[in-house]
């Protein structure tokens, strides 16, 4: 078994460079299917919690821990190499909506475990193929640059410092964890993304690793922005500073509805691109109908035209959708990373180039 | 020219410090109103808003904070990047810390030492901005070149290699300080600035230059007429040396071009500081030009008097909206249809500032209010076109319009469809910052016939690309017009056609041209055959464009060496000379000469062009080549007989073995003082390596091969009889036997050379005893070995023949000299080397890079700028731009 983290970064980076890694599929979606109860939510430890906590999925990282490896463990062998944790909003800024802000340290660490765990057991049984915990950050649940009061435009609900703080205290929990990579994610709001690189910057400064970073955005609509109004070539040049492993898009769309994004970040972007999409959009009763074999031949053919280095799913993608992927883009080739001559890239809602 | 298009404006006006109304409104916490000024400054053209809070009256951290959030809740103006203003780091990073996208802070400097200076940078490259870099060490701020490049240079330094900061978002404020003080200290104040941009972009990769322009009229201030033509000419010559950005008030410049000319001069003279009474020069004239000019002054209201065509061009180039309808309505009545205005006398105000604008002497914000102007005028013409229109009803077709993603222009999109629709095409126009998709699904929905692109700043090419390349996807089968400043026939041919190949693709140079275009396009009768002409001329400059590329590009000289030509040494065997060293030849039977002559090259110097002997019945020159032919004659046998010339040769074989691209001779085994001749080798692109990169070390052994080779060198000369008797004739005025004894003097020269070649392949050297080769043979040099001449396109390089001369000793013994340009006297002489080797060919070395330019100019002893100026002819690049 590969126990070697560093070992495995240098495995996932050659990896990267041979095919297109896959990313696995939704967490909620696969959690749904379970039906499960307040009382299963809330387990022994919190039989008595002082509130409601049926929803909280990152929860059941710590009280019905078997399903979270089971769901990782369908996702692996579908053909996931990078396996996101149960972590989605596991900051103690969104765990204080149940009033758990105190477990957020520990529902990373044991998520990242658990899914170490679904990796290493995988390994045992497949000697030599080696699957990767990919460490999530979510958005939380309040935005740093827009106000929730429309008739106060000036007031933030949220600061960068206190994102920081909260962003920090995930990433350390992952990698504590055995998260062998870490994934910003959902970004709907680019301020609370960069409080989270700027923490994910130091808390890998403070522990001298080398941890692979991808950023994951989401465009919300047709009109192609981010929910606090960036287009993705703005989007991109907010956070490009990081040297990410790989940007990307997730989340909001379908693969048909993304593709002028994805194809715009290929274009744009001088590192991975990656994108997991919705299961289509959602039908009138909420529910995502489209089947792996559609979805996977969406996305084969940007995999054929050199567009992507890494492809997965969000919601409503199941280890169905996952395997489709995988087998469609098999045999293509990953994007080839573009070089550019060095020029000051900034933004504010929409690019700016200075040449 | 400069590409003017990317200054980069900062609007000035959010800042406390520069603006009194600003301050006011923030003191007042009337954030409303503050917020509308930022607005403003974008509505001008400002690209990047500086904001900047330090005052003692404020908490300079909480109204950055307050206003930063309030720009962002307005997507108009948080469209643009923001520059975070200010001289304290606690309000700098809390500004940062309300930052979504990638701003500039402005600044940080080295005025505390490295560490402070390190830390920041550091912080600065977490949040992710740019930073402006003031030349401001611990000694104070840089007023001097030196200094300013000096702090620079070491600020860069210590970002780029201590931080890992990307150089690319270093923007240096090298200080612009006043000028005009009266304090001479100060007058070469704005000549240091530009000397330092210049210093900063040569020297400093990558990095961007602002600064604050207002400081350099500081001195007279009260007086804005001259104050905004010191920061126009300032800029002007400014932005030539480098500068990439300002601080500017954006919609408050003058236009270069329009500053009167007894101003602009004196200006000028400062700015410069071209002349020791400069200021006073300004001074005496400055009053006079107080409370006048300027673009918002009504004062001067001299251009109300001129006919309407001029009045029109000035409000357009001045930016001045007030009398335009007016103006309009004039022209109008004037005009035989509404719409001639608009083709006349707006259009020609329009080329006008394009041309400034291209010219350095416009900048955006100007342009920008141009262009109000101008839609204010074609508005108002708008309901008499229309009139005219009426009862008109089919179109003659429906154009889609729209300026590419990512650029605001419009004016020239606005006129093409102003002129299309008074042509009767219907045109549904998608405005500005259009989205691809957007584009492809209303010409759709639409079922337009035609879309027009249109795009001013060179990013929106690759876009118009990217559109044609989705409209090929997406299967689109109407044709695509591409316009626009930055669009050209080229490019359109080049980049965009070959990715849209369902219909056509059209450059419409300006709006005088689309009704012609679109018509014919959209022909029923003419449309194919006219889409197949442009097809046609658009592939046939694409390959023809194709092609030039292939031909400049080259290869590195270490691919090109890893190409030679590839010998068999191994089983390689040389021929050993049976007469080694040096033999010399001082008799010689000149009938023998004769006989061997080529004549082609003898009738080329009399400009007879053609074969011999062919040429003496051709039609039209035989005459005169028969003629010509027969004085010859008549003069050789003279020339024989009375033994005129004495002609003498040296030739020499050596030992030799290749090292490189060089060869190194042993003239004198006994010695070992080897000497080595310097070959160059060819670097053009070669597909596949299928023919090697030559050069002429490649025919001889290498050292390492461990087998002997040798190499051969002459010099034969006619004598130096030729030049006499040619002078003399001279100065008896016989000017045509002067030349005709020349002409042979340099056959028989030639002649010798061909001569001693087959005398070195026979008997000196003897690799080819039994060779029996005619003349015309032998002129098509059908033998084994070659004669390559320094000078000549396998070795181009004529220093060489120092080294030539040395080995032979060539002046003592055939009384051939050099000139400093190693030209030989006298000049019916040849010289060159001579290389046995069955496969050795003769070839041209073509055009070569730099790198190998600098191993030769090392392997010479030579200087790099001396090896480019014997190379001049065969380098592939510009060396004053290399450099």
């Amino acid at each position: 078994m590969m126990n070697d983290r560093k070992e495995r970064i240098a495995l996932l980076r050659k990896r990267a460079e041979e095919k297109i890694l896959i990313l696995d599929g939704a967490m909620g979606t696969m959690i749904q299917k379970h039906s499960l109860s307040e009382e299963d939510y809330r387990g022994e430890r919190f039989a008595d919690w002082k509130q409601d906590v049926k929803g909280n999925n990152d929860l059941l990282s710590l009280t019905q821990p078997d399903i979270i490896k089971d769901i990782h463990l369908q996702y692996i062998a579908a053909g996931a190499d990078l396996n996101g944790t149960n972590t989605f909003s596991a900051t103690t800024i969104a765990q204080a909506d149940y009033g758990m802000e105190d477990l957020a340290y520990e529902i990373n660490y044991e998520s990242a475990k658990i899914a170490r765990a679904a990796c290493d057991e995988w390994e045992a049984s497949h000697p030599g193929d080696v699957r990767f915990v990919n460490g999530a950050i979510g958005p939380t649940n309040r935005t740093a640059s827009i106000s929730p009061d429309v008739n106060n435009p000036g007031f933030r609900a949220i600061t960068f410092d206190q994102l920081k703080e909260a962003y920090k205290e995930a990433a350390k929990g992952l990698l504590d964890g055995g998260a062998d990579t870490l994934l910003v994610e959902t970004i709907f709001d680019t301020l609370n993304a960069k409080a989270a690189l700027f923490a994910i910057d130091e808390v890998v400064e403070e522990r001298g690793e080398d941890v692979p970073v991808m950023i994951s955005g989401t465009i919300t609509d047709a009109s192609g922005r981010t929910l606090s109004g960036q287009t993705t070539e703005a989007f991109y040049n907010s956070v490009r500073h990081t040297k990410p492993f790989s940007i990307g898009l997730n989340c909001a769309l379908g693969a048909e509805q993304l593709r002028p994004y994805v194809q715009e970040l290929s274009r744009i972007a001088e590192c991975r691109v990656s994108v997991y999409p919705n299961a289509g959009l959602p039908n009138e009763f909420g529910e995502y109908d489209q089947s792996d074999s559609e979805m996977a031949e969406l996305v084969k053919e940007w995999a054929e035209t050199g567009m992507v280095n890494l492809l997965g799913g969000c919601c409503g993608t199941t280890p169905p959708h996952i395997k489709a992927i995988t087998d469609a883009v098999a045999d293509a080739k990953p994007r080839i990373v573009p070089k550019f001559e060095p020029r000051m890239r900034l933004s504010g809602l929409e690019p700016f180039d200075a040449a | 020219m400069t590409d003017i298009s990317r200054f980069i404006n900062i609007g000035e006006r959010t800042n406390v410090a520069g603006s009194l109304k600003f301050k006011k409104l923030i003191v007042e916490e009337d954030y409303d109103a503050a917020v509308e000024i930022a607005r403003q400054q974008v509505e001008n053209g400002a690209q990047i808003i500086d904001i900047n809070m330090d005052d003692a009256m404020l908490d300079a951290e909480t109204a950055m904070v307050k206003f930063i959030n309030l720009v962002a809740a307005e997507p108009d103006i948080a469209r643009v990047p923001i520059m975070v203003d200010s001289s304290k780091w606690n309000v700098i990073e809390a500004g940062l810390k309300c930052l979504q996208g990638k701003g500039i802070v402005n600044s940080i400097s080295l005025k505390e030492g490295e560490e402070p200076f390190i830390a920041q940078a550091k912080m600065l490259r977490r949040y992710g901005a740019a930073v402006v870099v003031m030349a401001f060490d611990e000694k104070g701020q840089a007023d001097t070149v030196d200094r300013k490049f000096e702090i620079c240079k070491r600020s860069y330094d210590v970002l780029v290699e201590k931080v890992g900061f990307p150089p690319e978002d270093i923007i240096f404020d090298p200080n612009i300080f006043a000028v005009a003080t009266g304090i001479e200290e100060h007058d070469n104040y704005a000549v240091d600035f530009i000397e330092a941009c210049k210093l900063i972009k040569k020297n400093l990769p990558y990095a961007k230059i602002s600064g604050g322009v207002s400081n350099v009229s500081f001195s007279f201030r009260g007086n804005n007429p001259v104050r905004e033509a010191m920061h126009s000419v300032f800029l002007y010559h400014a932005i030539q040396a480098g500068l990439d950005m300002g601080i500017v008030n954006a919609g408050q410049l003058v236009v270069y071009e329009e500053i009167p000319e007894e101003l602009r001069e004196r200006v000028e003279d400062v700015i410069l500081n071209r002349r020791s009474d400069a200021t006073d020069r300004l001074l005496e004239v400055a009053e006079k030009y107080k409370g006048t000019g300027g673009p918002e002054k009504k004062a001067d209201l001299e251009w109300r008097k001129k006919p309407v065509n001029e009045r029109l061009a000035h409000a357009l180039i001045n930016g001045i909206a007030e009398y335009v309808e007016e103006d309009t309505e004039e022209a109008r009545q004037q005009a035989d249809k509404p719409l001639h205005v608009i083709e006349g006398p707006l259009m020609d105000g329009m080329n006008i500032v394009g041309d400034l604008f291209g010219a350095g002497k416009m900048f955006l914000p100007q342009v920008v209010k141009s262009a109000r102007v101008m839609k204010k005028a074609v508005a108002y013409l708008i309901p008499f076109i229309e009139e005219e229109k009426d009862g008109k009803h089919e179109t003659n077709g429906k154009i889609l319009l729209a300026t590419v993603k990512g650029d605001v222009h419009d004016i020239g999109k606005n006129i093409v469809g102003v002129v299309l629709q008074c042509n009767n095409f219907e045109v549904i126009d998608l405005g500005v910052m259009v989205p691809t998709q957007k584009i492809i699904e209303t010409a759709k929905a639409e079922n337009v016939d035609m879309i027009g692109l249109s795009g001013l700043i060179t990013p929106s090419l690759e876009e118009m690309t990217y559109v044609a390349a989705e409209m090929e996807r997406q299967e689109l089968d109407i044709p695509l017009l591409i316009g626009g400043a930055t669009t050209s026939k080229v490019h359109t041919a080049v980049k965009i056609a070959p990715n849209y190949l369902k219909s056509s693709v059209v450059y419409v140079i300006d709006a005088s041209r689309a009704v012609g275009v679109a018509s014919n396009l959209l022909s029923k009768t003419n449309g194919e055959r006219f889409a197949e002409e442009i097809r046609n001329e658009y592939v046939a400059m694409a390959e023809k464009h194709a092609a030039q590329q292939l031909q400049k590009k080259r290869f590195s000289i270490v691919d090109a060496r890893a190409n030679k030509v590839q010998l068999d040494w191994e089983n390689f065997e040389a021929p050993v000379p049976l007469k080694p060293g040096i033999t010399l030849f001082e008799e010689f039977d000149l009938e023998e000469l004769v006989s061997r002559f080529d004549w082609k090259p003898f009738f080329e110097t009399w400009e007879l062009h053609g074969r011999f002997p062919d040429i003496l019945k051709d039609e039209k020159v035989g005459e005169t080549a028969r003629s010509l032919y027969a004085d010859a004659q008549e003069m050789l046998k003279k020339i024989v007989a009375e033994k005129w010339f004495k002609p003498k040769a040296v030739v020499g074989l050596w030992p030799a073995n290749s090292v490189g691209d060089d060869i190194e001779v042993t003239p004198a085994p006994e010695k070992n003082e080897p000497v080595m001749l310097h070959t160059l080798r060819q670097q053009m692109y070669r597909e596949n390596n299928k023919r090697p990169n030559r050069a002429l070390a490649d025919y001889i052994a290498p050292k390492d091969s461990g087998k002997t080779d040798y190499i051969g060198a002459f010099v034969v000369t006619a004598g130096p009889e030729v030049e006499e008797i040619s002078g003399k004739l001279e100065a008896e005025h016989d000017d045509y036997n002067a030349i005709l004894v020349k002409a042979l003097g340099d056959r028989f020269a030639e002649a010798f050379a061909e001569h001693m070649h087959e005398k070195v392949r026979k008997e000196l050297w003897g690799y080819a005893p039994d060779e029996a080769l005619g003349n015309d043979d032998l002129i098509a040099e059908k033998y084994r070995g070659i004669r390559p001449a320094p000078g000549y396109p396998a070795c181009p390089e004529h220093t060489e023949k120092g080294i030539l001369w040395d080995l032979l000793d060539a002046e003592k013994n055939v009384g051939v000299s050099l000139t400093e340009s190693y030209a030989m006297t006298p000049t019916s002489s040849v010289s060159g080397f001579y290389f046995a080797n069955p496969d050795a060919k003769y070839f041209g070395l073509g055009k070569i890079e730099r790198d190998q330019v600098e191993s030769y100019a090392d392997r010479k002893g030579m200087t790099l700028a001396e090896a480019e100026r014997w190379l001049a002819p065969n380098l592939n690049y510009d060396p004053r731009q290399a450099r």
